[in-house]
């Protein structure tokens, strides 16, 4: 009999590991890529620092907090990263076709989540910290002067951008590759109902629902209210992770759904460019 | 330790305008190797793959290494492997990458080692820091194999592990194979379509066309019981033939 290679130990934990190995090392092997993951935060942040340098002087409405448009454009930046660093590591393996080897070791479906997601978290790390540390250098102001509440902005907007990310990645599970650019598109429809640059209240009345349907609202007003007022919202908080909860939940459903509809249907093999 | 490594009854497989696999049912010995054979479309991929748990049936049980595939595949897959040259490891990776992340996959303590040593015996010592997309046909095929081996499968499934091989290379892998399935004792399933490597290998042959299983034998069993020379003039008598023929054989 065979002499079974002492498998099966290292639990979860290890696939997981190995799975955000395999992410890393890919990221690692194109500098292109990498930098190409700093490049349109840091473009984004000196466009609207140069802006915000000359609503400064011309608008009451930047006057009163400097960093506010800048807070706004680098916290965007942490959904649509949080979101495309999700999609874009469900995407190499489509690009690669490896959903095939990959489904026949003993990878759980929720382990590889698990490793999209923390790839999700580490592209926003690599993308937006080098942007926030060049908006001090270039125009004095840091986002980490929102204190405390910068971390409850960061994990809602980073779990919502999960939750589409899993939508999305669910949807071109089912539809193949012909969805993948709903991983580029899809979180910019969000972004007018968003208010991340103005005030919820400039929205049409009827819009105005569906944007307090949104977990991102709820933080973009939560950061005016603490440029402006320096009062923290928790109540705007408490709603956004409520909201964040639902669509995680209905996001995991849209992925897990696909992906044994994609068993049902023998896609796994098949499955690629 | 169950006698039967691989269990199938009533095996269906339903599309909305096709039946992929209907009804066939087979049971396979461990330490044997056995061959799927048929022509395009006849059900050998659907049926590997439903085995390795990458595709729902329709209706139907699986039980391999003693366990419901369908149920409780996650205690079946550390103990199994696959190998195809249709399903490619990841070109950006080097060899040694692909083999360490899978290595992790399953979980082994030694990683470095197993590595090590599989690629001294498929001698792959030279390309494991080359990325995997900048290989050979036969080097593909051989860091496919150590993928594959990696576990020390219990159960390891080929699907047309040597279809774009020269007869050099082709003859090296069959060897190899050989070799380590006398070593370790390990059941081999291999679909394949080339009939000189199946009469080499197998002991066992299982005959497919449009989802059925039609015949079963071993290959000098099958070759006298139709009558021919060899497997391949088997295997073109029953692809060609129609289905009440066979049936009346």
């Amino acid at each position: 009999m065979t002499t079974a290679a002492a498998t099966g130990s290292g639990g979860s934990l290890g696939r997981i590991g190995a799975m955000l190995l395999r992410y890393l090392y890919l990221l690692r092997s194109s500098w292109p890529r990498a930098l190409e993951l700093m490049y349109w935060p840091t473009l984004q942040m000196v466009i609207w620092g140069f802006m915000s340098q000359f609503l400064y002087v011309n608008s009451n409405y930047v006057f009163r907090a400097f960093g506010v448009l800048l807070a706004a454009v680098m916290l965007w930046d942490v959904l649509f990263r949080g979101q495309l660093g999700l999609s874009i590591s469900f995407l190499e393996e489509m690009w690669a076709r490896h959903l095939g080897h990959l489904f026949v070791t003993p990878l759980r479906p929720f382990e590889w989540v698990a490793a999209l997601l923390s790839m999700g978290l580490v592209r926003v790390v690599i993308g937006v910290v080098p942007a926030a540390l060049l908006a001090i250098v270039l125009y004095h102001y840091s986002i980490f002067s929102l204190g405390l509440p910068l971390i409850a902005f960061f994990v809602v907007l980073l779990a919502m951008g999960w939750a589409l990310g899993l939508a999305i990645c669910g949807m071109i599970l089912r539809h193949g590759m012909g969805a993948e650019s709903l991983a580029w598109l899809a979180v910019f429809t969000l972004s007018p109902v968003s208010a991340v640059y103005y005030p919820v209240t400039i929205l049409p009345h009827w819009l105005q629902y569906v944007a307090w349907a949104l977990p991102s609202t709820y933080v973009f007003e939560g950061m005016r209210a603490v440029l402006f007022q320096h009062l923290f919202r928790g109540d705007y908080l408490a709603t956004a992770a409520l909201l964040d909860l639902i669509l995680l939940a209905l996001g995991s459903s849209v992925f897990f759904l696909a992906l044994r509809g994609a068993r049902r249907r023998g896609a796994l093999l098949q499955m690629g460019e | 330790m169950p006698a039967l490594a691989i269990e199938v009854k009533n095996l269906v497989k339903r599309y909305p305008n096709a039946v992929a696999v209907d009804g066939i049912s087979f049971t396979i010995p461990r330490g044997v190797v056995t061959a799927l054979l048929g022509g395009n479309g006849a059900g050998k991929t659907t049926t590997l793959s439903i085995l390795l748990g990458l595709l729902l049936p329709s209706s139907g049980s699986v039980r391999v290494l003693g366990e419901d595939m369908l149920r409780h595949r996650y205690r079946v897959l550390p103990r199994l492997n696959f190998s195809s040259p249709f399903v490619d490891l990841p070109h950006r990776l080097t060899v040694r990458q692909n083999l360490l992340i899978y290595a992790r996959l399953y979980g082994l303590r030694d990683r470095k080692e197993r590595i090590a040593a599989l690629a001294a015996d498929l001698q792959i010592g030279a390309i494991l820091d080359r990325p995997a997309g900048r290989l050979s046909a036969g080097q593909k095929t051989r860091v496919a194999l150590a993928k594959a081996l990696l576990n020390d499968p219990e159960l390891l499934l080929l699907d047309e592990l040597t279809a774009s091989l020269d007869p050099d290379t082709g003859d090296w892998v069959r060897s190899y194979l050989e070799a380590w399935q006398a070593r370790t004792g390990a059941t081999i399933l291999m679909a394949s379509h080339n009939m000189a490597e199946v009469e080499r290998m197998c002991s066992d042959v299982l005959m497919m066309k449009a989802g059925k299983i039609v015949d079963r034998g071993s290959p000098q069993a099958l070759i006298d019981r139709f009558g021919r020379a060899n497997l391949e003039e088997v295997f073109l008598h029953i692809v060609r033939k129609r289905e009440p023929e066979l049936e009346a054989m």
